[in-house]
């Protein structure tokens, strides 16, 4: 069994970017989603700064401090780009303009529970950032993470243990095992990585999996 | 004649003092009005409000500030510095010295506009059943579960920017507006800092900020850092 890289991940959440989106890239691995977007889908990244249209990072010699992403990122912009202030860019999300918001994330409930903006360190301030107006806002949430935490706690869990961002939000999840739809029935995985088994991938989450009918195997060029 | 155009730093921040709130624009580095918020620094005003997407920026470049506690309370999206270290700021606010509000960025943009536009409060469902909602007057609009969030006023706004005119008009470039406009409507004393001499009226269709919003404008040079987006 061979768990999916963190550019693997991405490349997996991309595929499913239909032609013509309008996508949020959060801060980590969800901005690598933009490196493998198919070539043959016109899609628009939006960033919460004021950005519509965000194109590939700025290379040394286009590197400009106003055309900085909601990462601090350099950027360029792609042609059709728009650039507008910050209540359009968050009109845009809450007012249900946005299609799809792709997120890091701490855990995922069964009911669609999605906490990742607080982990509670103790000798650090706190970040919310866009988060809790994109996974309200968007019309698909999608959360990339690991399937497990470094010590082999499950992420996909029965209730957050951690602060929320939203509730019921989730639609999507992609981990380096499987892809899990949350659904009105909980946890539907539709994808599983060769060969692990659905017992093993129920030992690694924290509540009930069922599996699609047509449940198939999570698969990943070499990147 | 209109003209809006101060001299001096110090001219721009007349009237700033202890127990000032102020509204700082900027994000990633861009729109950052850096000149100014090395003035305040070189204030001695304490008991100050801080209203800004991120403290970090802030800290980053004028450390004093921060330092020597100066600040009461901030209002912000973001109040985590780089790195594993403890910022002063966060240093406060674990001790219980500093309060920190934590707004969701939408709706920190949302409550300034509102500041500005006489809207005293709005109900949102951002962070409805969240600890940011915590305590907030709730009710359900559409099926949804919605808090409601209060507008923000304050003393000043800064923030910089490509162009200003003489009748206060503001033009941004790239993504230096983000909270520019709303902060500009939102505080009683707007000051844009600019490296535009401001003698030629902007075209009226270019106009990111309307200069009735605007109060005070300094041309001084950039003082932003090169790593402005990443201190």
């Amino acid at each position: 069994m061979q768990p999916l890289t963190r550019h693997q991940i991405a490349w997996r959440a991309a595929q499913d970017l239909t032609e013509g989106s309008y996508v949020n890239l959060g801060l980590g691995l969800p901005v690598l989603v933009a490196n493998y977007k198919p070539q043959d889908r016109d899609l628009m990244f939006h960033s919460e700064n004021g950005i519509v249209g965000v194109g590939p990072l700025a290379t040394e010699n286009e590197e400009d401090s106003d055309f900085v992403d909601a990462g601090s990122q350099k950027i360029t912009l792609s042609p059709g780009a728009a650039l507008f202030d910050s209540t359009q860019a968050f009109a845009m999300i809450r007012g249900g303009h946005l299609d799809v918001t792709l997120l890091g994330g701490f855990e995922v409930s069964e009911t669609g529970d999605l906490a990742n903006w607080d982990a509670k360190m103790t000798h650090k301030g706190q970040l919310v950032g866009g988060a809790m107006d994109l996974v309200t806002g968007a019309k698909s949430v999608r959360v990339t993470m690991q399937h497990t935490t470094k010590t082999g706690e499950p992420r996909l869990v029965e209730n957050c243990s951690y602060p929320l961002t939203g509730v019921g939000t989730v639609d999507r999840v992609y981990t380096d095992l499987a892809v899990v739809d949350v659904t009105e029935r909980g946890f539907v995985v539709r994808e599983i990585v060769d060969g692990l088994s659905r017992d093993a991938l129920q030992e690694k989450s924290g509540a009930k999996l069922a599996f699609a009918d047509d449940c198939g195997t999570l698969d990943a060029p070499e990147l | 004649m209109m003209d809006k155009r101060v001299e001096t730093l110090g001219a721009a921040l007349d009237g700033f003092g202890d127990g000032a709130s102020v509204l700082v624009n900027g994000f990633g580095g861009a729109g950052v009005p850096f000149a100014l918020i090395k003035a305040i620094e070189n204030t001695s005003a304490t008991n100050l409000t801080l209203i800004l997407n991120s403290v970090r920026f802030v800290d980053g470049f004028a450390p004093r500030i921060f330092a020597e506690r100066r600040v009461s309370k901030v209002i912000c999206t973001a109040a985590r510095s780089r790195g594993p270290d403890t910022a002063n700021y966060e240093q406060q606010w674990l001790n219980g010295e500093l309060e920190i509000e934590m707004v969701p960025q939408g709706t920190f943009a949302e409550r300034i506009r509102a500041g500005g536009a006489g809207i005293p409060a709005f109900y949102t469902p951002t962070g409805a059943g969240t600890d940011l909602g915590d305590g907030k007057e709730a009710r359900t609009f559409e099926g949804k579960p919605c808090i409601l969030e209060q507008a923000i006023t304050a003393d000043f706004a800064i923030m910089r920017a490509a162009r200003a005119d003489r009748w206060g008009n503001v033009r941004f470039r790239g993504a230096q507006g983000n909270f520019g406009l709303a902060m500009a409507m939102a505080a009683r004393t707007t000051i844009v800092e600019t490296n535009d001499p401001g003698d030629k009226p902007i075209p009226p269709e270019d106009i990111h900020i309307p200069g009735i919003y605007v109060d005070r404008v300094l041309q001084h040079e950039d003082m932003s850092p090169a790593n402005a987006g990443g201190i």
